[in-house]
């Protein structure tokens, strides 16, 4: 069988837990992202932009979303009878099933997979990430370096370094020293989660890890036991828009901030395009009613009302007399007439009744997840609804089916939560 | 579905002026986001027709690009596929097709080696959408030869159409082809549902009289000897014959009763995929009553007009009832009134591009202002 030089793992298994409803039924990669986008879509495009036409997809948390997005890879061009794009979920083998435990771990697991196609390197990629890379030219990099492993890492402002995997190198780049999380950061060079290994070694390292760690990580125990070894790892530093969308602000700034004029990370490109899976909607449609303003508008809305500052998924309906500022508004969402939206995201599939109002109060940190919705933002789930003339508050999260008994005197103030655990 | 499709895409559209100067009128961009050919197909995949022979000769180039995979229409299986068949040079007598029937006679192979019972024949620049299955059914029913889908349009001129006079039992008691005088305001859609082995006997005792026309030669001169039936279809329905009405079926998608019928009843309607970024409204721009694509970028004022994908509209423009198409830019203050912009036009700033409702200003494809 034809040889493959260099196959992309792509680790799609993560909750995201710190985007909160946005996550309950969506893992992370699946998320959707300017618009008409899903996360993941921006390192497979870059696989396919970097002429990689090999990835496996690890899935775990809630995968339902984010396989039936990848279905074969048609978007991608990835429908491919040698490679393409492979689902690679958690599995059962002799009478025990295991899960992925650690991001080593997930690989060792799939290590089969890999030797199937014999490749020379594997390229290790997190599926939570926005960026456009070439990685191409990393891969001569790694080459011209004579590395065992290259790390992709991106400089971090120095106050922030303690958050953040920081690879610490000599002045030819070489890492002397990988610190998880360091109290005093002596560099701000920070992983961004993106490994190039040349397989042999890895794949023994990972075989002999499994035995020490069975919760094998990247960054906890490959990268360190590699440089125990003295093998030389390279940091690849990567000096373009890189967004790891952690945080709910974090989220909704990285998305407003494609709405500016020349915005720093560009989609209106032809040279790197980002491909999706929601090509066949209707063209938008824009009515006498409405007003539109600063924002991105997706294909299939269909668009009554008035829209400032914000960013509208595919099939999204805005009704008349609406008001949707600094907002962001999933796939296949209906608002109904009169609502008024701010600063709010309303996760895919939902309904919000007529003359509601959101995002309207006082800004106090939510209640039950105070380290969730903390910055004003109030989110919607997924599948959720909303009743007529009701009014919500600022750091509320709402998912279900909510009724007006849910609401208590039609209104639910700042911090408070209404999850429902949804019935089949 | 027991049926093969055939699309017609031979004939030129001289009335279409400059916009067909360069492509087959089959692949005119329509809608904003579609070739006109996309609805033909569309309405095929979701009938359950599986294998369709696309059947061209001018200006083939666009299409054959828009068609070159056939996944898009869902279409490309290991027993499916769209065949795009252009003439052949055989003999000196085959530089071209002469006519609907000569055209699928000169591809009979493939109507000989399908397996399918029946045989649907569609134009290729018509908008609507039709269910095959209800169509196929009613020719069961009626144990028809020859199943003619129509419209009543009194509105129209039926001049230029062929029309169908009927029984009350449906069956065709007279077809004329552009009739000088007409007596019906029943008007063909050129849509023709037939059994395949009926369909080879025709075209080969045609070939054999040297007869070319499925109007003609078949409908009118067979009405009586075969079983001939119209089916009424009371859907929306355009077809591109010229430029006013390719302005005038643009502004059609803005009537929301008409995109429901055309985008949601049924289903999305297929096309190749493209990939553009969601449309990008600037602070202050003006957007009414209009259709806009992947990839615009809007800081002036758009009403009533049709926006294809990836086109740029400068601040302090005015467009006002305009259709354009794919890639064009518009410069800063320039006016574009009752308009039709071909794809990659140029616009400079402070320009008037203005037509009247009564004489649509065109201009073609890669022109710079």
């Amino acid at each position: 069988m034809q040889k493959k030089e260099m196959i992309a793992m792509l680790l799609a298994g993560g909750q995201g837990s710190r985007l909160g409803a946005l996550t309950t039924q969506i893992a992370k990669p699946a998320v959707m992202f300017g618009g008409k986008y899903r996360i993941i879509d921006f390192p497979l495009s870059n696989c396919v932009n970097s002429g990689i036409d090999t990835v496996g997809v690890l899935t775990q948390y809630e995968p339902l979303t984010l396989t039936k997005h990848i279905g074969i890879g048609i978007p991608w061009d990835l429908d491919l009878t040698h490679g393409g794009v492979t689902i690679l979920s958690p599995f059962v083998t002799g009478k025990q099933g295991e899960w992925y435990s650690g991001t080593a771990n997930a690989i060792y697991q799939n290590i089969r997979y890999i030797d199937s196609y014999n490749p020379e390197y594997v390229l290790v990629l997190s599926g939570d990430h926005v960026y456009k890379m070439d990685y191409a030219q990393m891969l001569n990099y790694h080459k011209q370096k004579g590395a065992t492993a290259t790390i992709g890492v991106i400089e971090v402002p120095m106050e922030e370094a303690s958050q953040f995997g920081i690879m610490n190198t000599d002045s030819d780049l070489k890492v002397i020293e990988f610190e998880e999380k360091p109290a005093q950061p002596k560099s701000n060079f920070a992983s961004m989660g993106i490994y190039i290994f040349n397989w042999k070694t890895l794949r023994k390292s990972l075989v002999e890890d499994k035995e020490i760690h069975p919760d094998s990580d990247f960054g906890k125990h490959i990268i360190p036991s590699l440089l125990n070894a003295g093998e030389p790892l390279f940091a690849y530093p990567f000096k373009s828009y890189w967004k790891d969308i952690g945080t709910i602000e974090a989220y909704w700034k990285a998305n407003m901030e494609l709405a500016y004029v020349v915005p720093e990370f560009n989609l209106y490109d032809d040279y790197w395009s980002i491909y999706t899976n929601s090509d066949n909607f209707a063209p938008q449609f824009i009515s006498n009613t409405a007003n539109v303003s600063h924002s991105l508008i997706s294909k299939g809305c269909e668009i009554e009302g008035e829209i400032y500052n914000s960013i509208i998924s595919p099939n999204v309906r805005i009704e008349k007399g609406c008001v949707i500022k600094d907002s962001i508004i999933m796939q296949g969402t209906i608002i109904k007439s009169g609502s008024i939206l701010d600063k709010c995201i309303v996760s895919e599939n939902s309904v919000i009744g007529d003359n509601v109002r959101i995002g309207h109060g006082e800004d106090i940190h939510n209640h039950d997840k105070p380290h969730v919705y903390n910055s004003g933002i109030s989110v919607i789930g997924a599948y959720t609804t909303i009743p007529d003339n009701v009014g919500i508050g600022k750091n509320c999260e709402i998912v279900g089916n909510t009724t007006h008994e849910h609401y208590p005197n039609g209104y639910l103030p700042s911090g408070n939560s209404v999850v429902l655990k949804g019935g089949i | 579905m027991k049926a093969v499709g055939i699309i017609l895409a031979g004939t030129k559209k001289s009335r279409l002026e400059v916009l067909a100067s360069h492509r087959n009128s089959a692949a005119m961009p329509v809608g904003g986001s579609y070739r006109v050919i996309d609805f033909a197909l569309t309405n095929f995949s979701y009938s359950g027709v599986k294998t369709i022979a696309l059947i061209s000769q001018y200006n083939t180039r666009s299409l054959a690009d828009h068609v070159s995979s056939s996944k898009w229409w869902n279409l490309g299986r290991k027993n499916s596929g769209i065949y795009l068949f252009t003439p052949d040079m055989l003999n000196s007598d085959t530089l071209s097709f002469k006519g609907t029937a000569d055209a699928i006679y000169q591809n009979i192979e493939f109507l000989k080696k399908s397996s399918e019972k029946y045989v649907i024949i569609s134009p290729s620049d018509h908008i609507m959408r039709i269910d095959y299955r209800e169509v196929l059914k009613y020719h069961v029913e009626k144990k028809a030869d020859i199943t003619v889908v129509y419209k009543n349009m009194p509105e129209i001129d039926a001049r230029n159409y062929g029309t169908l006079e009927l029984d009350e039992q449906y069956r065709l008691t007279d077809f004329e082809e552009k009739p000088l005088e007409p007596q019906t305001t029943n008007i063909s859609l050129g849509i023709y549902v037939i059994a395949r082995e009926l369909l080879i006997k025709l075209l080969e005792d045609l070939a054999n009289e040297g007869r070319t026309s499925i109007a003609d030669d078949i409908i009118t001169r067979y009405r009586k000897k075969l079983r001939i039936y119209g089916y009424k279809f009371e859907g929306y329905w355009q077809a591109l014959k010229d430029i006013d009405s390719l302005y005038a079926t643009n502004l059609d998608f803005l009537n929301p009763d008409m995109r429901d019928e055309i985008f949601e009843k049924y289903s999305y309607v297929l096309t190749k995929a493209k990939d553009d970024p969601p449309v990008k409204y600037s602070q202050g721009c003006n957007v009414k009553n209009s259709i806009l694509n992947g990839g615009d970028v809007i800081n002036g004022t758009v009403h009533d007009s049709v926006l294809s994908r990836k086109v740029f509209i400068g601040e302090g423009s005015y467009i006002k009832n305009a259709i354009i198409m794919e890639g064009c830019t518009i410069g800063k203050g320039t006016v574009v009134e009752n308009a039709i912009l071909d794809k990659s036009v140029t616009i400079g700033d402070g320009k008037q591009i203005i037509g009247t409702p009564d004489n649509i200003k065109v201009i073609p494809k890669g022109q710079i202002i």
